[in-house]
């Protein structure tokens, strides 16, 4: 994912596995992991990389885990300041 | 007008999109107040996506040539909010005859109906090829959405694979925003094209607007590949090249992205639950509920509008969600103007015969052509294997998709089959020598997305003093 057009916006804090990271007001989740970090999880049985693909809710593909427990769409999952993500395969865990 | 519409009339419209949005603003005109539930952020569905509200590019940045039409919808909308009760970010998760069961901002909740227009549109038509789990491919609307709603694209160098015009518009879009395009890989031949030409004249604007990519993107020498079908994608923990076949040979090139779709499929869900009549389009290769020209599903008091009735685009949906809305008014004993249905209906009319000529241009591929491996992923939720399929067939003479969801889990997961549901109808009609209409469908199961549990109420707090 790469920031192309419409980025002037304010910058917010959040945390991958411990590590602080900046996305920006109005990023979803989805695209202030992946325009830093390559995957949002692995695959429950074959713990492949995956990265979200319909961006629409429709897939279920882009499930990201939280550090308070539940996990979240990241596609529709607007970032807030200070959210908190737990990501295997990336480094910290 | 034949009166004050009685305080039993409780209408409800699912989505917000140009279907949506329109039958809201027909049932206000009638003097209704209806609920309208709709999943996004914001009103606009997905071809007039709002991006969030910290984003500030202009419409015409955001929509290119449909500007117009999106800020008259969206100005319709914000007229409406005051006459309308909206909930946005709401999931409709289960039907039952009289009562949609949701889940949104305040928790769980139940919305009652007497009259239920669903607008639910579409999601991409996807085929699966080698290594489109990984990190990199999108769909070829999520590509759109990125752009759309964040300002991003899904790579530097991208790859666009499938059939239909979403791929030059794409294209377009994303070489204005600064993205390289690796290759634009179509499924169908030029003789389809030309084939497809005459029944589109039917709309000669959208056509002229189709040219116009196709020649502005030649005119940069991007490169368009007609008759291909994508053999993998390949690289390690991400996307680093694409291989396809032509019936000329092989070929490749690097990207670091691909955007993947055939088209778009209707999103059913809700009328499955609610018992609605469907029936399988050969034309369309996807099973849809009956409607007819007005709207009306095989349950009373049920209504559909807009690309979850078959696809038909966002300017048929437009007029498609005023005439579901009104065959609503006209079923409450609401006066209604003939005139006015019949000429929606012929509007509606006008994009079916388009939709023919796209159909002929953009042709579904048969999944012989695909020429699968085994071990390709066919049902991305599950990991589980076109070779997995085969053997079903094979072993135990598998021939109809729920029988093949029960023994394979394919069509089980997350999804419930919207990634993975087309492929899977096509190669099991294959394998078991039948029809794609006689192989059945997929049915829809409550819940129709996961809900996030955090918000559910224990039911034991019931209990609690």
């Amino acid at each position: 994912m790469r920031r192309a057009v419409d980025q002037d916006r304010p910058s917010i804090s959040f945390f991958i596995n411990g590590q602080r990271f900046t996305g920006k007001l109005g990023d979803t989740v989805l695209t202030a992991v992946l325009t830093q970090a390559g995957h949002l999880r692995t695959s429950e049985f074959e713990h492949q990389p995956r990265a979200g693909f319909c961006l629409m809710g429709a897939c279920q593909d882009c499930w990201v885990v939280t550090e308070a427990g539940p996990a979240v769409r990241a596609c529709s999952t607007l970032l807030e300041d200070g959210m908190a993500f737990v990501i295997e395969g990336l480094p910290g865990t | 007008m034949s009166g004050r519409p009685s305080p039993e009339i409780r209408p409800v419209v699912v989505g917000a999109g140009p279907a949506g949005i329109r039958a809201a603003e027909a049932l206000v005109a009638a003097g209704l107040r209806p609920v309208v539930l709709d999943e996004g952020e914001r009103a606009g569905g997905q071809i007039y996506r709002q991006p969030p509200a910290a984003f500030s590019r202009s419409r015409k940045a955001l929509y290119g040539f449909e500007a117009g039409k999106a800020e008259r919808l969206h100005a319709t909308f914000a007229a409406l909010r005051a006459h309308i009760d909206y909930r946005p970010r709401t999931l409709v998760w289960n039907a039952v005859p009289g009562e949609l069961h949701v889940m949104g901002d305040a928790g769980p909740a139940t919305v009652p109906f007497s009259h239920l227009v669903l607008a639910t549109g579409a999601t991409d038509r996807i085929y699966p090829f080698k290594g489109w789990t990984l990190p990199g491919v999108f769909s070829m609307g999520g590509a759109q959405i990125a752009l759309k709603a964040q300002g991003c694209t899904i790579g530097e160098t991208v790859a666009l694979v499938g059939t239909g015009p979403l791929l030059y518009l794409v294209a377009y879009q994303y070489t204005k925003a600064g993205a390289r395009i690796a290759v634009i890989l179509d499924s169908a031949r030029f003789t389809d094209q030309i084939a497809g030409a005459p029944a589109m004249l039917r709309q000669p604007a959208t056509l002229a607007k189709g040219l116009y990519y196709v020649a502005w993107l030649k005119a940069r020498g991007i490169m368009i590949v007609n008759g291909a079908i994508p053999m993998a994608a390949e690289g390690t923990e991400r996307v680093e090249r694409l291989v396809w076949r032509t019936p000329a040979g092989e070929g490749r090139v690097a990207c670091d992205a691909i955007a993947l779709g055939y088209g778009l499929r209707a999103e059913t869900q809700i009328a499955d639950l609610l018992g609605c009549r469907f029936s399988y389009s050969a034309a369309e290769h996807e099973s849809l509920p009956a409607s007819d020209a007005t709207g009306r599903t095989s349950v009373a008091g049920v209504y559909i509008g807009g690309d979850g009735a078959g696809i038909l685009g966002a300017d048929a949906a437009e007029a498609a969600g005023t005439r579901a809305a009104l065959a609503l008014c006209e079923d409450a004993g609401l006066g209604v103007d003939g005139a006015a249905t019949g000429a929606l209906e012929a509007r509606v009319g006008r994009w079916r015969g388009f939709r023919a000529g796209i159909r002929r241009a953009f042709p579904e591929p048969v999944a012989a052509d695909f020429a699968l491996a085994d071990d390709v992923i066919l049902c991305r939720c599950e990991e589980i294997t076109v070779g997995a399929l085969r053997a079903a067939c094979r072993e135990d003479g598998v021939d109809e998709l729920n029988r093949l969801k029960a023994l394979t889990r394919i069509g089980m997961g997350r999804c419930q089959g919207r990634m993975c549901g087309p492929a899977a109808r096509a190669l099991l009609a294959h394998h078991s020598g039948r029809s794609p209409g006689d192989v059945g469908r997929l049915r829809g199961q409550a819940p129709i997305k996961p809900m996030p549990l955090a918000p559910m109420p224990l039911v034991f707090d019931e209990a609690k003093p």
